[in-house]
């Protein structure tokens, strides 16, 4: 039996070069038509005294065919001697980019249609620089109705060199340019009397001659984490890491670490099903890019989906709230400044906002516009994006998969990019540490999830804030005390209490540099708070007059846990997102049972 | 025993990877997911893949559609698997068109009315929850009444690009508004592998997984996998078999003699059946104008 390889290709170009006509020209000529249908279209065409188009061949939809045009990205197979194609068709008007780019994007090579007559259009420009954008490297340039211009040689030429040099400007190589006539079938499926100076290859020769793009194996191992799967009907205690492998290899034993976190074990088994023992074959020895896997890991970490699996002996991928990006946007609605959209890299998805636009590129005619405020239907433009959490990624140049990002804009998929370079942001001094911290950090035999159990509680941290003269300590203690009755494991902690033993080095009486040693005192307050939590306690802290950019490198540390905020005193004078406000009239106990009920609304306790 | 050689079957795992990956990204982003099984071949490799997804488990429940004129060895089979695999069975019907008779073999109603009746909005209640479902109870080996009547918000179905035209205009993830019509002009983007599993309230998106399986496809991989399947897809000695299943008064077997698996792939290698449409023994496809275009707008899969 001969091999059954498949290769996806879309073809694309500006409307009315050609496309449908290719495409049915090419079912026609490779035999690949259901028995009677190009002559039940061409009576079809004659009873209604229409000129007979492959179009019609391809639309399927009734509908469709009363518009005459093909409106979404179809799928036509076909067969050569080589393997089996997929052909996405992709239409070219303009306001049907998406389609398009969802076409190409699942498609490992591209035709590009251009009218001979016609030469490039806009749309041809546009579609080069969404091919370039989405990474198809194997592309044909078709040069077509070379029946139009009698099969000159000069045409073909003149228009190779104007496209050529426009495609070389977006880093983009075709492999071949090939004159054709989509109507009468030169150089479609068999090489065309009419173009004797032509020596290349026919269009289906070419498809045949490109080789399917291989996943790279030798890239660092990359796995955005889909789920952390842990069923325990029939018995099953196995907690399973699962995902689509996007490079590399892995195999059991290997050292991962998981971004944007920085925690790391060893893989110990490569799940499969069905497993070994009831009857399926033998695991791998090592899973490679491209699988969908599931592993086990050695010791007991917190994952949730939206990490990034790594392997401790490669290149770490980038961490970062802050990215340059060239996206493009697809959305009726402009892409604006300031506005809150949600990024999705891998299986991750926070909120982001448009920090800046610095290039916005019209696509069809690479001329960048100065001082641009949004970015609009089908634009290209190079921005930074700022998240509000950070994210782990590689730059799209030394990996693509884990290289590119959607946007989302009111549920929609609203646009999509590359990442080209992270940059730097408030909170990287203190990421690098912790990423260095987990990396080192000696794991206990105990489970997050056990002592969780244990204790009745997950661990989370309490910080109670307000102004110097404000009743918080007060409340604070109060709170610790009825976790305390309650059975709770808790401990109150002042932030001013680190000052002479663990700041004791970075202490000095001098006001002006203890503002400049504030942040390193945060710092510090956060990793010792990260001990209590790690140990599965409700840790109850004090800190005076907390504001957001203290708070985010308490954040930055504490990664996964959870951190309320209470602000104690009657006017909130902080840009902190509240959690828990106590008036200066409430009573002790009217404070400790409205934290309570915001602990319980968390999950952090039980009700009762 | 496994039949694979890996070279040769580079392409299954291929599609096996992405429909993994799909189920997983379904099961990632919807708190209210089920998967209808028709019982066919198709959605029973899909069951398969969820299996495999999840190593063992199927962790949504499967939702069969009970017309009442499925062939009888096809409901066993449902029940059997049910048991065997652990499966969550939710089965739904429309017993009012049943009493009433409003059907097609009863003589009161065509096939598409039939099968508006019977299926699409059988299914579109059973979905919603606006209509009664019966759920498996492992315990007491019989279907009660399913008490979670919460609507689905994803719904995965075994739909494949290459069965019939209308079906090639899919997407992976594709939105269905309040009244489960599909706006096939405006579809959202879907490249890379981002999908779209943000969804607005009031909406709910049909998951597809194997859009990129040929029948052939399919079929290979019931080979490959071992993969049980209903008997009627192979000749039992008169020279016929189903290649698609159905209500029995509208499905007819297609001339064949292929009794094995490995029979049918030689059979649809060999390019016998490449001028015959695989639903072509599905009677009411050509009462509806050959696309099912009206059907499946009105949410017929
Ligand atoms: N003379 C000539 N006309 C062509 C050729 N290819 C396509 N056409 C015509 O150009 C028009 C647009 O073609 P079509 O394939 O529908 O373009 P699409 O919009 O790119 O799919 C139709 O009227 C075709 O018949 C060709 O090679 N020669």
């Amino acid at each position: 039996m001969k091999t059954q390889e498949q290769m996806n290709i879309v073809i694309v170009g500006h409307v009315d070069h050609g496309k449908s006509t290719v495409v049915g020209r090419l079912l026609a000529d490779t035999d690949s038509l259901p028995k009677g249908k190009l002559q039940q279209i061409r009576d079809l065409c004659e009873r209604t005294s229409k000129p007979f188009e492959y179009a019609f061949l391809l639309d399927a939809l009734k509908d469709e065919q009363a518009q005459g045009i093909t409106i979404d990205a179809a799928r036509v197979f076909f067969k050569s001697s080589k393997r089996h194609y997929i052909i996405i068709d992709a239409p070219g008007h303009i306001e049907f980019l998406k389609n398009m780019i969802t076409g190409a994007s699942r498609a490992e090579a591209a035709l590009l249609v251009i009218d001979a007559h016609e030469g490039v259009q806009e749309n041809s420009r546009r579609h080069g620089y969404m091919l370039s954008m989405l990474g198809i490297r194997k592309v044909a340039v078709l040069i077509n109705k070379m029946d139009l211009v009698d099969y000159s040689q000069e045409v073909f030429d003149r228009i190779r060199t104007e496209y050529g040099e426009f495609l070389s400007g977006i880093d983009l190589q075709p492999e071949v340019y090939i004159p054709v006539s989509g109507f009468h079938g030169d150089n479609v499926a068999a090489a065309g009397a009419k173009t004797p100076w032509y020596k290349g290859p026919t269009v289906l020769g070419a498809l045949d001659g490109f080789s399917l793009p291989q996943r790279d194996e030798n890239l660092p191992f990359r796995m955005p984490v889909q789920d952390v799967y842990k069923f325990t009907r029939f018995g099953d205690s196995r907690r399973i890491v699962s995902g689509t492998i996007g490079s590399g290899t892995l195999k059991v034993g290997d050292k991962v670490v998981f971004y944007p976190s920085g925690k790391s074990t060893v893989v110990n088994s490569l799940e499969t099903f069905p497993a070994p023992e009831d009857g399926g074959g033998p695991a791998p020895e090592v899973e490679v890019a491209g699988n969908a896997v599931g592993f086990t890991l050695a010791e007991q970490l917190y994952i949730t989906r939206g990490d990034l699996a790594c392997r401790a002996d490669q290149t770490p991928p980038k961490v970062s709230t802050r990215l340059k990006v060239s996206l493009f946007w697809l959305a009726r609605q402009p892409m604006s400044m300031g506005k809150e959209y949600l990024v999705r890299i891998g299986t991750a998805k926070v909120k982001a906002r448009l920090e800046k636009i610095l290039r916005l590129i019209d696509a069809s005619s690479l001329v960048a516009s100065e001082s641009p405020q949004a970015v609009g239907r089908h634009d290209v433009a190079e921005c930074i994006l700022h998240c509000d959490q950070p994210l782990a990624f590689d730059l799209s140049t030394e990996n693509a998969d884990t290289g590119r990002f959607v946007v989302i804009d009111n549920f929609e998929i609203s646009g999509g990019g590359i990442v080209q370079e992270a940059l730097q942001d408030e909170q990287s001094w203190v990421r690098d540490k912790v990423l260095v911290r987990n990396i080192k950090w000696e794991k206990s035999a105990i489970a997050r999830e056990q002592r969780a159990e244990h204790y009745s509680q997950k661990s989370a941290l309490v910080i109670v804030t307000g102004p110097v003269d404000s009743r918080k300590k007060e409340i604070a203690k109060a709170f610790e005390f009825h976790l305390f009755t309650q059975g709770r494991f808790t401990y109150y902690l002042g932030i001013g209490s680190l000052l002479y033993g663990v700041d004791a080095d970075i202490k000095t009486l001098e006001s002006d540099s203890r503002q400049e040693h504030r942040q390193e005192h945060l710092r510090r307050f956060a990793e010792v708070a990260h001990l209590f939590l790690d140990a599965g306690m409700i840790l109850v802290a004090t800190a005076a007059d907390l504001n957001l950019e203290d708070l985010e490198i308490v954040r930055t540390v504490l990664q996964k846990h959870p951190v309320l905020v209470v602000w104690a005193g009657n006017q909130p004078s902080t840009d902190v997102p509240i959690d828990a406000r106590i008036h200066g009239e409430e009573s002790l106990d009217e404070a400790v049972s409205r934290i309570k009920a915001e602990l319980q609304e968390s999950g952090i306790i039980f009700r009762g | 025993m496994k039949k694979t050689a890996p070279a040769e079957f580079a392409h299954l795992k291929r599609l096996e990877n992405i429909s993994i990956h799909i189920l997983r990204e379904a099961y990632a982003s919807f708190k209210n997911l089920g998967m209808l099984w028709s019982i066919g071949k198709d959605s029973t490799v899909l069951l398969w893949l969820a299996r495999k997804a999840f190593y063992g488990h199927v962790p949504f429940p499967l939702v069969h559609i009970d017309t009442h004129y499925k062939i009888a060895e096809m409901i066993e089979y449902r029940d059997r698997l049910t048991r065997e695999w652990g499966l969550t069975m939710v089965v739904g019907e429309n017993a009012e068109a049943i009493e009433k008779k409003e059907t097609f073999p009863d003589g009161n109603c065509d096939r598409i009315t039939c099968c508006r009746n019977l299926k699409t909005n059988a299914l579109k209640h059973t979905l919603d929850g606006s209509w009664p479902r019966q759920r498996f109870n492992h315990e007491l080996g019989r279907y009660e009444r399913d008490r979670n009547i919460e609507p689905y918000t994803g719904v995965i179905a075994g739909v494949r690009a290459d069965e019939e035209g209308s079906r090639s205009k899919e997407r992976y993830f594709s939105p269905r508004n309040r009244s489960a019509n599909w706006d096939i002009g405006d579809q959202p983007p879907e490249f890379w592998s981002y999908y779209k599993t943000d969804f607005a309230p009031g909406t709910h998106v049909r998951i597809h997984p194997l859009l990129d399986w040929t029948e052939l496809n399919i079929w290979e991989y019931i080979r490959q996998e071992d993969i049980p399947t209903v008997s009627l897809y192979y000749d039992q000695g008169e020279g016929k078999r189903y290649r698609s299943l159905g209500c029995w008064p509208c499905t007819t077997p297609i001339e064949s003699t292929s009794r094995t698996v490995d029979e049918i792939i030689h059979e649809l290698k060999s390019g016998q059946l490449s001028n015959i449409a695989e639903r072509s023994g599905r009677a009411q496809d050509k009462d509806d104008g050959g696309g099912l275009e009206t059907l499946r707008r009105d949410g017929y899969m």
